[in-house]
């Protein structure tokens, strides 16, 4: 069979594009994270997440108990000047935390209703993938997103990445301005981030977080997201549930019942 | 021969400046004696030979760590059997004290002071400022 320089050409021209085609495909079909994210890999056996009840922690609007027993547990310093605060879990109002959902007549009460904030343990934590020395980390037994404050060089790349605004930076030495100190548990120095580790101290003796510890009205419901057969998974199945900023694709782990 | 006097002392002063140290910790009454290490006394046995500990307990805080805060291991199995839960704060310093045991040797080695305390809180501190 004879081929002439044309043919050759067209049908090289045709393979080339055949196969950039097929490539350009794959990556279009695949959900942009998938190759990062522990969870769709399936490797995660276990993700650990929270159900926050709003009803219940509306019961009282005033209590703070649940981050009063954070700060104490972890050593948090409570500073005056809110530029230099450290926040594991905080209250914010509902309608600041979910913005994209709110109308222009969204019942006031829940606009205003102060929520509880903490950190979300994605399953594609976008602080994990900017952080440059490791210092916070996907854990793969059970989805906390880990910090190691023995790492973290202050440079404030997760806190930038973080679209949760979870993460505090520490501005000046924080040991001073703890008033009750844990003598269990570090302080941090200057130029360190921290977060919510969703007390991984605490886990591994077998307890549960101090937050849902302390909380009275039992609002805040912690456990394994991926057994169907664990409290939190009953709770998500019958009850509708909103994430923040889920549309991200950073996969958050607090769920907030409203 | 007239310079004499001047090489004599010459010589004089530079060997009291060699001598310097020796008499200098003479004089101050400064001992090269290492420090009499105060021992826990409910424990016979730490959680390695002394041997490896006097050599090598930074490297053993190290891998506590690492096991500790990255692999999320808390126990660790000591040469005899022996279960230790790996903390600095809970197991080393339940035994030893920080200022009689960990920062007089350090000062007598002219080992600059790791910075753990920068973060971690000294136990006995606390009982003694609560007191």
């Amino acid at each position: 069979m004879k081929i002439t320089r044309k043919e050759f050409l067209k049908i090289s021209g045709a393979c080339l594009v055949a196969f950039s085609g097929k490539k350009a495909l794959a990556v279009l079909e695949s959900p942009a994270q998938s190759q990062d994210s522990p969870a769709a890999a399936g490797k995660l056996h276990k993700q650990l997440g929270m159900i926050i009840d709003t009803r219940k922690c509306a019961k009282d609007q005033g209590c703070t108990k649940c981050i009063e027993a954070c700060n104490k547990a972890h050593n948090i310093p409570d500073f005056q000047n809110e530029a230099h605060r450290i926040e594991w879990i905080w209250k914010r109002p509902f309608g600041d935390l979910f913005s994209s959902y709110e109308t222009q007549y969204l019942e006031t009460s829940l606009k205003d209703e102060p929520t509880p904030v903490l950190c979300n343990h994605c399953d594609n934590p976008p602080c994990v993938r900017v952080c440059p020395t490791g210092a916070t980390w996907k854990r793969e037994e059970d989805g906390i997103v880990m910090m190691d404050w023995h790492r973290c060089i202050g440079c404030r790349y997760c806190m930038a990445a973080c679209p949760y605004g979870a993460r505090s930076f520490n501005w000046v030495d924080p040991r001073p301005h703890v008033a009750d100190l844990n003598p269990d548990y570090p302080t941090r120095t200057r130029g360190v981030v921290e977060k919510c580790t969703f007390c991984s101290e605490r886990l591994a003796k077998g307890q549960l977080p101090a937050c849902v510890e302390a909380c009275t009205e039992k609002a805040l419901v912690f456990g394994d997201v991926n057994d169907p057969k664990s409290e939190i998974r009953q709770v998500l199945a019958k009850n509708y549930t909103l994430r923040r900023r889920a549309e991200l694709g950073t996969g958050p782990n607090i769920y907030y019942l409203i | 021969m007239r310079d004499r006097v001047w090489i004599v002392t010459g010589l004089l002063l530079f060997l009291g400046f060699v001598t310097y140290p020796v008499w200098h910790d003479l004089v101050a009454h400064a001992t090269s004696r290492p420090p009499d290490l105060v021992l826990p006394a409910n424990e016979k046995q730490c959680v390695a030979p002394v041997s490896y500990m006097r050599t090598s307990h930074m490297q053993l805080l190290l891998e506590w760590r690492q096991s500790v805060v990255r692999e999320n291991k808390q126990k660790y199995v000591a040469f005899n059997g022996k279960v230790y839960d790996m903390s600095l704060t809970g197991t080393c310093l339940k035994c030893h004290d920080r200022k009689e045991f960990c920062v007089r040797c350090h000062d007598y080695a002219g080992v600059r002071t790791p910075y753990c305390w920068d973060c971690h809180l000294d136990p006995a501190q606390f009982k003694r400022s609560a007191r």
